[in-house]
């Protein structure tokens, strides 16, 4: 990949980026109401006072923006206000962040580790009852909501069965085997559908793959089929797979932040859900600007990837 | 946008990721063989098959079932009995039984789709008129037009779109004393902006070819005006694709409503709909699991349906996303 078309990349990231945190600041602003009063109401006037001014709501909103983006980069994330007292936002979204990353890590890491063997298998036996078996099912499993999904399996794995736990998250510095089993139901209630999305990509793209000229080569030499379908025929079949990897990223979020309410799990999509039912609009300004700007950096990276590993597009550039 | 095309190679728009639960439908259009493999013989020829018109009778009977709830001999859905919490179904001629409340959940599940099907087909419908109307001109421009346009829904699609859908519904028509009827249009406005870019994505690269047809040349060699050739020469060429998508679209809106129940800010209660049923049902979970199961089978065949006919079409039109 050029330089050129690196730094073309890079500008248009910070765009991007620029775009969805003003987009975010500037809807945050348009909260209706008096935001002080609603993160303390009991509060005495000179306490809203002080907290207005701490809040910087009485400057104009491009100069909030400017403060908060200012501080949003240098990790300072506002805070959260009650009665009690203030604490920053930074402190729960680093314990939060991580369990989240790893939810959906998790999740994608399954989805891809069940869909492409099964991609491969069904494009290497297209037509066969094993294909079309595969293929309904996963048409099937497309039309279960997640939401719907997590529940169904809280209720017969975890309540009915007692397999797994249902709620709560443990570290796994702290207990491994017990963290994973506690991420098992979240984890397939989000992979299940992103199976069935990657595993008919993977198959129709090795369909066509593998009525190319150099897969018959390869045939014609003497390579065994599995040799021709996992070394010649899955690179170049994966482009698009990764592709839509990355952009699922922001299924995979949505997902997660539904996922993590169901479960119990203490990730970002908790403090969202915390931060807009206790009316923490500092805190819902600076959460949904990083899962913004997450998912803008995911694409970004799968992008550049994308490029690095498709000759094609390398070369067509240069 | 230069930056995109190294992405073209996959046309991004068909991948819906507005809801917790993508659609996948549109993305396998490259396959060898032409259209779904599931589908069938039929499905591939873009017929409706069997299940093709299983599919299409449920959609019509839940439609029928939405429109016409109040004249229907079923129980008010807000009427609480206490004999009927959390009764399993088949209880006192109730035949999903009560929910958490005591409210009968057969009926509460009609209204659902009162309050769910609308506010798809509206979301959808915004998506349709103001996506495919941006999406129409900047395919049919192309150019500085079509660059802005594209930023413009760059921008939008860099969002996760529940997370979008979520910040505007709180922003606009959360807390205490929101009425039902603001939330609801809130609701509406908050899933149709999700859903302008993916339209507009779609429209315009379907557009771009049409739009080099000769037939369109030809027109404009006589020199029809621009509006004119736009909606009587290149948009009915389009709108099979706007429609499959739009399809699927329905089916992603009314599980995102779902999602966005279960998140606090899905159709106000008590108006009911299929996502805040089962949300509320969450809290009976253990012991009466059939207040959620059974919305869920309803949401399930629906988005099934909506699915499958959305390839049907697709397959009958022979929409290739990949190759535009």
């Amino acid at each position: 990949m050029s330089l050129g078309m690196l730094a073309r990349r890079v500008a248009h990231l910070l765009v991007v980026l620029f775009c969805v945190t003003l987009f975010v600041a500037l809807l945050t602003s348009m909260l209706p109401g008096d935001p002080v009063d609603a993160i303390s109401g009991f509060a005495s006037q000179e306490q809203k006072d002080q907290l207005r001014e701490d809040l910087g709501l009485n400057d104009p909103v491009p100069v909030q923006y400017v403060h908060w983006l200012g501080k949003f980069v240098r990790g300072d994330l506002g805070n959260y206000y009650s009665v009690t007292g203030s604490r920053p936002v930074m402190d729960r979204v680093k314990d939060a962040l991580p369990v989240s990353l790893q939810l959906m890590i998790y999740a994608q890491v399954l989805a891809l580790v069940i869909a492409i063997p099964l991609g491969v298998m069904t494009a290497y036996r297209a037509g066969s009852r094993f294909d079309r078996g595969s293929n309904a099912t996963a048409f099937g499993l497309l039309a279960i909501p997640n939401f719907a999904l997590a529940l169904i399996l809280a209720y017969y794995v975890g309540v009915r069965a007692g397999w797994l736990p249902v709620q709560g998250y443990v570290k796994p510095s702290q207990d491994l085997p017990e963290h994973l089993r506690r991420m098992a139901l979240p984890t397939i209630s989000l992979a299940v559908a992103q199976v069935a999305v990657y595993m008919r990509l993977l198959r129709s793209d090795m369909i066509a793959t593998l009525q190319e000229d150099f897969i018959t080569m390869a045939k014609a030499k003497g390579i065994s089929p599995r040799r021709v379908l996992w070394r010649h025929a899955l690179r170049p079949s994966s482009l698009t797979l990764l592709t839509v990897a990355g952009l699922n990223v922001g299924a995979l979020i949505g997902g997660a932040v539904i996922v993590e309410v169901i479960f119990s799990l203490p990730g970002i999509g908790t403090l969202l859900f915390q931060a807009i039912n206790a009316r923490q609009y500092v805190a819902l300004q600076s959460l949904v600007a990083i899962v913004a700007v997450g998912y803008v950096l995911v694409n970004f990276f799968v992008d550049i990837l994308y490029a690095v590993l498709d000759p094609r597009i390398r070369h067509a550039r240069s | 946008m230069p930056d995109r095309d190294s992405r073209d190679l996959v046309d991004l728009a068909d991948i819906p990721s507005l809801a917790p639960t993508s659609t996948a439908a549109p993305v396998d259009l490259v396959s060898a063989e032409g259209g779904t493999p599931l589908l069938g013989r039929k499905a591939r020829q873009g017929k409706l098959g069997v299940i093709g018109w299983l599919s299409l009778g449920w959609l019509v009977l839940i439609s029928l079932a939405a429109i016409l709830a109040p004249i229907l001999p079923i129980p008010d859905p807000d009427e609480q009995t206490a004999s009927l919490a959390r009764q399993p179904p088949m209880t006192d001629g109730h035949i999903l039984g009560g929910d958490g409340l005591g409210r009968d959940l057969f009926s509460r599940i009609i209204w659902g789709a009162r309050a769910s099907l609308t506010l798809a087909v509206c979301a959808i419908l915004i998506g349709i008129v103001v996506g495919g109307l941006l999406g129409l001109v900047a395919g049919y421009f192309r150019g500085r037009t079509d660059g802005v346009l594209t930023a413009v829904f760059d921008v939008l699609l860099s969002f996760p779109q529940l997370i979008l859908a979520l910040t505007l519904v709180t922003v606009f028509a959360s807390g205490e004393g929101v009425s039902g009827s603001r939330r609801m249009i809130f609701l509406i406005l908050a899933l149709g902006v999700v859903s302008v870019p993916v339209l507009a994505r779609i429209t315009r690269g379907s557009t771009l070819s049409w739009a080099q047809r000769e037939f369109v040349q030809a027109a404009r060699s006589i020199g029809a005006r621009n509006r004119l050739i736009m909606f009587s020469e290149v948009l009915p060429n389009v709108l099979p694709a706007m429609f499959s998508v739009a399809l699927l679209g329905v089916a992603v809106v009314i599980v995102a409503e779902g999602g966005l129940s279960v998140l606090g800010v899905g159709v106000q209660l008590p108006t009911p709909s299929w996502g805040n049923i089962i949300a509320e049902g969450r809290s009976d979970l253990t012991d009466s699991p059939h207040i959620v199961l059974w919305p869920t089978f309803v949401i399930f065949l629906t988005v099934f349906a909506l699915n499958y006919l959305g390839d049907v079409v697709r397959a009958h039109f022979d929409v290739r996303e990949s190759a535009l």
